[in-house]
């Protein structure tokens, strides 16, 4: 299993937007992806989960994948979160 | 049925069509057990599959940023967690799959409605949306979507959202009937500035409409026919052939001045929503923008449009219209008119209560960006700007300083400012004309919102049936008024223009031109039928009937005046 922390930097916090974006390429991978926020875990694959916590500008929060494609899968979430200005 | 109906009179023309019912299906259920998990399993994914083509087909027919929102409520289509969880409820408590997906998207719409945030609380709206289309397939039920029309129709529905409206497509859309409405609300002003017919307010239209209905809409009598004789339907076929002739007559006056006879002239320029409208303007003959509403800007989209989407949009209209001039109103917003991400308080008198220019002087730092990009985009083309609903004198200075402040930021972070732009207001309270003097030495302009001055006038909520018979936009009291602010105006130099209902209306353009108003701006549609009426008076005539009819007693009375007088011009 692999792991990452990141803080959101778009005004915005995790909405729609970002939400939808960081959804549509999790589900490009074969792993279990996960997103956690405080004490609460949702499958990174679904985007009412991700809309439900709320994430605001400036929290933190970590994704774990564990799977086949797990470091290609992080790698590609940590880059677009990057690109498109969401976290880092 | 044959039938007769008889509404208001929103938008003018003929329509004759057959009708698009915009109802919702009655999408009950009755939950059962089921035997057959696979083939219930099937049907569920076939919903989904169905409801993921709808989508698919509508996001390309809308806008970038509706696009955008479709791309969510296809990812909700395919999110696991949603998806496992109905399965499960199939497969394990062996319940139909309507049940299934009704329980367990109310458990997602009760949890988002919950939540202490009102961005999220609205995508409850959105699981509401998708929950219907999934159960409509289903159920083999069919749900109306306005963006999918391919047939010439008229849209037939209880009442037309904003959001419904623009989403029309005219070159399908014919017409539309709606049960609620008045000559003002929101669907009406589309209607018209989308130049299609419109009857509003028939209480029981929705009802009586089927769908192999033929539907006739007289916009002018504000009448629909449903399935008429045969004869009625010649007569009507042959009043729509003659407006499109006369439309294409009205085609020579597009590059003209509106000169009257004494070759004093008259400036018509055109109200706008969107950049998407000038073309429409231009098409029509407008000599400039009267009045960009940009709380449109503002409806559009979930969230408050930011300084860069102002300024493109800005910015693409002043280019448009080269050296014409253009009006922009900053935000009214508030009165009828809500934005669910703003948090518009709930109010007793929503009209007498916190919106336009009070609302934005509040929520200052929504106004500042607002007039950032409007700077911004003034070097550009000609710009005025214009503050909504000013009543106090205090109002006009704090807005106007407002704008200054911004613009030295702008000077001082380097980024070029027009030094040339007008500063005015729209006149539409009584207090603003009754210091009328004092205005005129202060502001660049006025502009006069007929709507909203015949309804404080009158005290009057025009969006009340039992009192709209108090909404007089033809009352001697208004015109009277009209006169106050265009004496005061001129004696300082200023222009006046009139930018609401009254501006299209040729009883009122008549009186309004005596009275020394010299722009009308109005719906694109209106120009060419304005200017062509227009230049057969003479300014000494209507200075005349103006100060007749000031003095009248009624609206009936003022009504008859200028009729028997525009008889006679015509004759």
């Amino acid at each position: 299993m692999t792991e990452q922390t990141f803080t959101v930097i778009t005004e915005e916090g995790l909405h729609a937007r970002p939400a939808t974006i960081l959804v549509k390429k999790a589900s490009e991978f074969q792993a279990d992806i996960n997103l956690v926020y405080h004490d609460k875990t949702v499958n990174l694959k679904s985007i009412m989960g991700v809309m439900a916590l709320g994430i605001p500008h400036g929290a933190s929060f970590s994704i774990t994948v564990n799977g086949e494609d797990e470091k290609e899968g992080l790698t590609a979430l940590a880059t677009i979160l990057k690109d498109e200005g969401i976290a880092e | 049925m044959r039938n007769k109906i008889k509404g208001i009179s929103a938008s003018r023309g003929i329509a004759i069509a057959s009708p698009y019912l915009l109802k919702s299906p009655d999408l009950s259920f009755e939950k059962r057990e089921i035997d057959d998990e696979e083939k219930e399993l099937k049907r569920f994914h076939g919903a989904i599959n169905q409801s993921k083509v709808d989508l698919s087909s509508i996001q390309k027919k809308v806008s970038v940023e509706e696009a955008k929102i479709f791309d969510a409520h296809l990812l909700l289509l395919e999110d696991p967690e949603l998806i496992s969880a109905i399965e499960t409820k199939i497969k394990d408590e062996k319940s139909n799959a309507e049940a299934a997906l009704d329980e367990v998207m109310t458990t997602y719409i009760d949890m988002f409605e919950a939540l202490d945030d009102e961005y999220l609380k609205e995508r409850a709206a959105d699981i509401k949306d998708i929950m219907k289309r999934i159960m409509a397939h289903l159920l083999n039920k069919w749900l109306p979507d306005l963006s999918l029309i391919k047939d010439e129709v008229i849209i037939v529905a209880k009442d037309l959202t904003p959001s419904e409206t623009a989403q029309l497509d005219i070159r399908y859309v014919k017409g539309f009937v709606t049960d609620i409405g008045g000559k003002t609300s929101h669907s009406a002003i589309m209607a018209r500035t989308m130049g299609i017919p419109a009857v509003v307010g028939t209480s029981l239209a929705s009802e009586h409409i089927g769908e192999n209905d033929l539907v006739i809409i007289d916009g002018e009598q504000g009448e629909v026919y449903i399935n008429p004789d045969s004869e009625t339907v010649k007569s009507y076929e042959k009043r729509r052939d003659e407006d499109k002739q006369h439309k294409e007559t009205l085609k020579q006056y597009i590059d003209l001045p509106t000169e009257l006879k004494d070759g004093h002239t008259v400036k018509l320029n055109a109200n706008i929503g969107s950049p998407s409208d000038v073309k429409q303007a231009l098409e029509n003959g407008a000599e400039g923008i009267g009045l960009y509403r940009t709380e449109f800007l503002y409806m559009e989209s979930h969230q408050a449009p930011t300084e860069e989407e102002q300024f493109e949009a800005y910015k693409t209209v002043l280019e448009q219209m080269g050296d014409r001039p253009v009006t922009v109103r900053t935000l009214d917003i508030g009165g009828d008119k809500e934005l669910s991400y703003l948090q518009l308080p709930k109010e007793e008198n929503p009209f007498l209560g916190l919106r336009a220019i009070r609302y934005t002087l509040k929520e200052k730092e929504l106004f500042a960006t607002q007039l950032r990009a409007l700077l911004r985009a003034s070097v550009y083309g000609t710009l005025k700007i214009m503050f909504p609903m000013i009543s106090t004198i205090e109002e006009f200075i704090m807005a106007k300083n407002m704008l200054l402040a911004e613009k030295q930021k702008l000077v001082v972070e380097g980024i070029s400012v027009s030094d040339n732009i007008d500063v005015g207001i729209m006149v539409e309270t009584p207090s603003v004309i009754m210091l009328m003097e004092q205005f005129a030495q202060i502001a660049d302009f006025f502009s006069i919102g007929t709507n909203d001055l015949t309804q404080y006038t009158f005290a009057c909520d025009r969006m009340n049936e039992n009192v709209s018979y108090l909404y007089q936009s033809h009352n001697p009291a208004i015109f009277t008024m009209i006169a106050k602010v265009a004496q005061a105006a001129k004696k300082y130099g200023k222009k006046v223009s009139v930018c609401g209902e009254l501006a299209s209306d040729d009883v009122a353009q008549a009186v309004l031109v005596g009275l020394g108003v010299e722009e009308l701006s109005m719906n694109a549609p209106s120009i060419l039928g304005s200017r062509f009426s227009l230049i057969n008076h003479v300014k000494e005539d209507l200075e005349i009937l103006a100060l007749e009819v000031t003095k009248m007693k009624t609206q009936e009375e003022l009504m008859k005046q200028v009729n028997k007088f525009l008889t006679q011009i015509t004759v």
